[in-house]
């Protein structure tokens, strides 16, 4: 059980997707520019990045390995994840139209968020297990949630800001960004794992 | 080696395919079907003079019941008899208060020597059909405008004109032989 709460802390702090690691840029500073649409896309994001950490592993580990042909990995991942969001989508359509439109455009955009298939790829050089694939793309997830709401909120704040005409826009939001990434370096003195 | 990979590839693809499409189809949204046979009868110009925002708005309005099938000029008589045929309702005349019924079909200029360049007319426009900015001149595409001349009332120097649509043999269409009995198409 330690494991498994480890690998959730590692994630959704210490080596947080976005601002450690870097991965999943775009739709962070996209999508940040509204609180209300950043819930949105968290949302989707911790759906589909759960679902799609969990069968890559599948795949990589009883269709890929099996045959010995790791090497085509990265575009069975990439067909893996198009067909999770894809499905995810239908589904959320389905079941609450009304999260379908929230999320709109941001759900099929998440096939191009590189921290899903930076999940699933560092799932296989990790080498975890079922449960571990389960739990890093959860925590990878929910890191990613509270990282893209506390940056949408903090910008909704800086709108209504008296910022210098040369930070205004782009600039402001990519300093703030790199602040906080700083602050959550800070994260790496807390466990080492 | 490599052909087994590219097979393999091939059949997990399919297999993915015959999920979604299965998933396509056991979550199909249903969409109301009355409405779409409605908006498919309106002229889709969106000009809005039938007081919704726009034709499948009113295709709702009519099937919910909160709108008459006589609002449309656009149209005119013919969607209006197309309605009432596919809703099973009396034909009622066009409603004056949303307009006349337009004999030929007409786009709109703009006379660019007067225009000045005000944006009023492309804020109108429902279709997106006038080009512009800001103190530049405006112009018309007239392979989008819809003839719906909303763009005329907002005009403050009345550079816009209406003029038929001339055939020739690009939009050249065989005449209807029921006298109209079917819904007109946007062209």
């Amino acid at each position: 059980m330690t494991e498994y709460a480890l690998i959730l802390l590692s994630t959704i702090l210490v080596n947080n997707f976005v601002l450690v690691k870097f991965l999943g840029l775009c739709p962070f500073m996209g999508v940040s520019r509204k609180l209300e649409t950043a819930i949105g896309m968290a949302l989707a994001t911790t759906f589909v990045l759960t679902l799609s950490s969990v069968s890559s592993f599948l795949v990589n580990q009883y269709i890929l390995a099996p045959l010995g042909i790791e090497f085509m990995r990265t575009i069975m991942f990439i067909l893996v994840i198009a067909v999770v969001v894809q499905f995810t989508e239908m589904v959320v359509h389905k079941t609450s139209p009304l999260l379908y439109n929230v999320l709109g455009i941001f759900l099929p955009l998440i096939t191009t968020n590189c921290a899903v298939l930076g999940v699933a790829l560092l799932n296989v050089q990790e080498q975890h297990g079922f449960l571990q694939s389960l739990f890093y793309g959860f925590g990878a997830a929910v890191g990613f949630s509270l990282v893209l709401i506390l940056f949408a909120a903090m910008r909704e704040k800086i709108a209504a800001a008296d910022v210098p005409e040369i930070f205004q826009g782009s600039a402001i939001a990519l300093i703030t960004a790199g602040i906080m990434s700083l602050a959550f370096m800070g994260f790496a003195g807390l466990i080492k794992v | 080696m490599l052909t087994v990979v590219v097979i393999l590839l091939a059949v997990i693809a399919a297999i993915f395919g015959i999920i979604l499409g299965y998933s396509a189809i056991r979550f199909k949204v249903e969409g109301n079907p009355v409405v779409d046979q409605i908006d498919s009868l309106l002229p889709q110009t969106q000009c809005g003079q039938c007081t919704f925002p726009g034709c499948r708005p009113y295709a709702e309005a009519i099937a919910s019941g909160e709108a008459e099938i006589n609002q449309c000029p656009p149209g005119g008589e013919a969607t209006i008899i197309a309605l009432a045929d596919l809703l099973n309702v009396e034909v009622l005349p066009l409603n004056a208060e949303h307009g006349e019924a337009k004999q030929t079909k007409t786009v709109v200029t703009i006379d660019e020597q007067t225009c000045i360049g005000c944006t009023l007319c492309i804020q109108a426009c429902p279709v997106d059909a006038i080009l512009g900015a800001a103190k530049q001149m405006h112009t018309i595409i007239t392979s989008e405008c819809t003839g719906c001349d909303l763009c005329i009332p907002p005009c403050p120097v009345d550079c816009i004109h209406i003029v038929p649509i001339e055939q020739n043999l690009h939009n050249w269409k065989w005449p209807r032989p029921d006298g109209g009995h079917s819904a007109p198409k946007a062209s």
